[in-house]
């Protein structure tokens, strides 16, 4: 008998785990992907800045430097067969103070060092003519025409999605609690049991720490790094066009605006060292210090068209850079750890240079049947009328309407329970299909969308959660 | 393309009323278009009692007061379509809907009636920090929930605002055996009637704490407790009053707004201190033959008053449609000062033989023994004695056929609070 379960066991289904998983199922090997939480991207992965960076950022030579440029690229190719939004809507990175122009030209130059294409430092005019929203006080600025804005959770259900379609074994609810050594490969211990695999890979996002000091006397160090962010309604969507950077200065990276791949504008998120890693809260004050410098860039911000709030973690690693590949003292476990930005850019070519490496070394074969393509969840009102009408002749639930906000279907929601790695609470259904994430908030459509979950999950309504366990929304 | 002379976007009570009183005018084509599963939309499940009073002269609880107009559409067969969302109005009048039964489709009506209704303010425009668990619900939600689905929302429970839902929801829990800890409310003054503070706080001994706000949520999978701080005037929090409350459930009932997505659509113009449509005494917006009604025009107190202003609507839309409004592009402007927020109509038409006009209003503050005064420049045209004037308690003041002839077109006519 086959003594591991499966040849490769990914820990963590955010973007980078899902990505790798991916990448790997183009190969003759059993995946399993392990996920702590009840869907995929519930982590970092769904509370970020949604932003496809162009590369300029992170140091020359880094692995962040290296992969983002290349993850950019990847998006870009994996955005239409993959059926995720992705936007190229450029960026411009704001340069208030002319003390700091060699600052932002050194910026231009590490650009291009990364191998950015289509660098261009502008004055002050010519940006506030590129965006007439933003401040007087801009003197100057970098403008990538590359960047890009994506939907964090659209591509990590890509991702996800068609790992799965392509044979890889998704667990959800599964926490790894310990690993050990199994001949040539690894026992994962878990709350559901163990699993026994011969590669594994380490996507573990805030906790890959964890997950790493399980297997490796060089211990390693992930700390929470907060940021808040604001999202406005979608009327005032239009603000600016670009995604809007200030120049990393006295008051830290700075604060971003910008439109979101679904037409909303989004503001943050500030940096926030905290220790607990599952604390997402917002406060009073991080809300106060995002407006306060968001509106350095976009003075007339709307804030009183704000229609929600969050908080997101990094995971911020010490060494400054991602920390990837083989770890030394524990053959066959790779780590994808410390992954913060630009961890979502970065995420296709990580999984992309992680396989790459655990098939030669597992000497595996790419499969022949491999799909390369994944359709979404059809945006029914986005359609022409005539298309929108032939497709409720066919699908009638595609022509109720549950959220009306978003314009968001029954027909939709019912796709996000039934499909490949289908939602399994409201959060999952509004990852999938944005029920919700509307003006209301779920204020009209939550009823509704809980009887579906209820439905097509067969459990009880009050057994529908908004996400993970404990979070029931009816009190019995 | 179909058509029909008068479609109405909603079919809760504005648009119930609507439809009958422009059947009643002589219209025989008039369509309603209702996106939920049954006509009387939010009435349904307001299942306590009040309503009525005005119209019918007897206490009825929502559903049936809902139920009266219900019968009233179907004793004249106006036809409705249930479960059928209007994606589109343009400036012409074409409405495009869609249903499962008939997929996208556009008619093109001859007068359309705004009859959407409004949504609560939601948590994310409140700002209010801390985590974003399970059991943080706008109060209707949770109505919802409570009266339709028959689901118990929490068991200890703070409600922040002092908006009706909010303090008919605190009843309403309390008598499914929750505890309901207190209602915060961030204003000096209530949002509510004072007869729901009366019979849904004070009968039950529930607190109202006025000038608090929520300053954190605790939680990470459900709520756990919210933090109650003491605002200033500036409703900013007082460091040091912060008191927290174990809970399950935190209700939201902090305000509503008119929901006037397609209102923008049809390129209506729309007031900045309503959040509904600008419209005329025949309650036409700034849109030739596009009327509102209702809470999307802006928001009641009484549901008695939506039925009479929706009315109006309806037999305004049947002129428009029969050639027979009265309207002759002469108008006069209508402006709120004083004290005074806003005035539903913001403008009069001008006629050879006016009727009189009846103006709702609401004020921004609480205001004792005032005089509410509507002056033509310096002329005075109408002056009432108010003992008491609340934000949360629509006034209405009726401007008579006499003081209307002595108007020009043209002209702006004021209305505030003196002394």
């Amino acid at each position: 008998m086959e003594r591991y379960d499966f040849d490769v066991c990914v820990v963590g289904a955010g973007v980078v785990g899902a990505a790798t998983a991916r990448e790997l199922s183009r190969y003759d090997l059993r995946l399993c992907v392990l996920e702590k939480e009840e869907d995929v991207c519930s982590g970092t992965s769904k509370a970020n800045s949604g932003i496809a960076h162009a590369g300029f950022d992170p140091e020359t030579d880094s692995w962040m430097a290296r992969l983002n440029v290349r993850g950019a690229e990847l998006i870009r190719e994996l955005c239409g067969p993959l059926d995720f939004a992705y936007r190229q809507n450029g960026a411009l990175v704001l340069c208030f103070d002319e003390e700091e122009i060699p600052a932002l030209r050194a910026l231009y130059e590490r650009g291009l060092r990364n191998g950015v294409s289509d660098l261009r430092l502008i004055t002050g005019e010519e940006a506030r003519r590129l965006e007439p929203a933003l401040s007087e006080q801009v003197c100057a600025a970098l403008y990538a025409p590359t960047s890009g804005i994506v939907c964090p959770f659209g591509m990590t259900l890509a991702f996800a999605e068609n790992a799965a379609d392509n044979g890889a074994v998704f667990r959800f609810l599964t926490e790894v609690t310990g690993i050990a050594r199994d001949g040539e490969g690894y026992c994962l211990q878990t709350n559901r049991g163990p699993v026994r695999a011969r590669f594994v890979v380490n996507a573990a996002g805030l906790y890959s720490d964890t997950i790493h000091n399980l297997v490796s006397a060089h211990k390693i160090s992930v700390t929470p790094r907060r940021g808040e962010y604001m999202i406005f309604d979608q009327e005032v969507g239009g603000l600016v066009s670009a995604t809007i950077f200030q120049m990393p200065g006295k008051q830290g990276k700075g604060v971003l605006v910008t439109p979101t791949v679904h037409g909303n504008l989004m503001i943050g998120p500030n940096a926030e060292s905290i220790d607990d890693k599952e604390d997402t809260e917002t406060t009073r004050a991080g809300t106060d210090e995002i407006a306060r410098r968001a509106r350095l860039s976009v003075p007339d911000l709307p804030l009183n068209r704000v229609i929600t709030g969050f908080s997101g973690l990094r995971a911020h690693g010490t060494t400054g850079d991602f920390i990837l590949g083989e770890v030394e003292d524990a053959p066959g476990f790779f780590d994808a750890a410390a992954i913060e930005s630009p961890g979502l850019t970065s995420a296709p070519a990580i999984g992309e240079y992680l396989a790459g490496l655990i098939a030669e070394r597992a000497g595996a074969r790419k499969k022949e049947d491999f799909l390369a393509v994944r359709k979404g969840i059809p945006e029914v009102a986005k359609l022409p009328p005539e298309e929108r009408a032939a497709l409720i002749a066919r699908r009638p639930d595609y022509g109720r309407i549950v959220c009306r906000c978003e314009s968001v279907s029954e027909g939709e929601i019912v796709d996000a329970i039934e499909r490949t790695l289908g939602a399994r609470s409201m959060d999952g259904v509004k990852r999938r299909v944005r029920q919700g994430m509307g003006r209301c908030q779920a204020g009209f459509c939550t009823p509704r969308t809980m009887e579906l979950l209820a439905e097509h999950l067969h459990i009880p309504l009050e057994k529908v959660t908004k996400n993970r366990p404990g979070s029931e929304l009816i009190k019995e | 393309m179909k058509q029909h002379d008068i479609v109405i976007i909603g079919g809760g009570p504005a648009g119930l009323a609507a439809a009958v009183a422009a059947w009643d005018a002589g219209v025989r084509d008039v369509l309603i278009l209702e996106r939920d599963d049954s006509l009387g939309g939010i009435l349904n499940q307001c299942i306590h009692n009040g309503f009525g009073l005005h119209t019918f002269k007897e206490e009825l609880t929502g559903p049936e007061y809902a139920d009266r107009f219900v019968r009233q559409v179907e004793e004249r067969g106006i036809p409705y379509k249930l479960r059928t969302i209007v994606a589109d109005v343009s400036p012409e009048r074409d409405v495009l809907y869609v249903n499962s039964e008939e997929g996208a489709v556009s008619v093109r009506a001859g007068a359309v009636i705004l009859a959407m209704g409004c949504r609560e303010r939601p948590r994310g425009a409140l700002g209010l920090p801390g985590f974003r668990p399970a059991g943080v619900y706008t109060a209707g939600t949770a109505q919802r929930l409570m009266n339709i689905e028959g689901c118990r929302v929490g068991k200890e429970v703070v409600i922040l605002g002092s908006g009706d839902i909010g303090l008919i929801m605190a009843r309403r829990m309390t008598l499914e055996g929750a505890t309901v800890k207190l209602v915060a409310e961030l204003m000096p003054y209530s949002g509510g009637l004072k007869r729901n503070i009366v019979q849904c706080l004070d009968d039950y001994g529930i607190p109202l704490r006025l000038s608090h706000t929520v300053t954190r949520i605790h939680g990470k999978e459900r709520v756990e407790a919210v933090t109650i701080a003491a605002v200033d005037e500036a409703r900013r929090p007082i460091p040091g009053t912060e008191e927290t409350y174990t809970c399950d459930t935190l209700l939201l009932s902090c305000g509503l707004l008119p929901e006037n997505e397609l209102s923008k659509k049809a390129g209506v113009r729309l007031s900045r201190v309503t959040g509904g449509p600008e419209v005329d005494d025949s309650l036409e917006t700034s849109v030739a033959g596009v009327f509102a009604c209702g809470n999307v025009l802006h928001v009641h107190d009484l549901v008695d008053f939506v039925s009479e202003e929706a009315a109006r609507a309806g037999r305004q839309a049947a002129a428009y449609v029969g050639g027979t409004s009265a309207r002759q592009g002469r108008t006069v402007t209508i402006r709120a000062e004083n004290g005074v927020r806003y005035t539903v109509p913001q403008r009069l038409n001008m006629t050879d033989e006016p009727e009189p006009v009846t103006l709702r209003f609401r004020v921004g503050d609480v205001y004792r023994d005032r005089s509410l005064v509507v002056r033509a420049g310096e002329r005075e045209l109408r002056r009432v004695k108010k003992r008491i004037l609340t934000p949360g308690e629509m006034g209405e003041l009726t401007l008579p056929a006499a003081v209307l002839a002595g108007l020009e077109a043209g002209a702006e006519i004021r209305v505030g609070l003196e002394d």
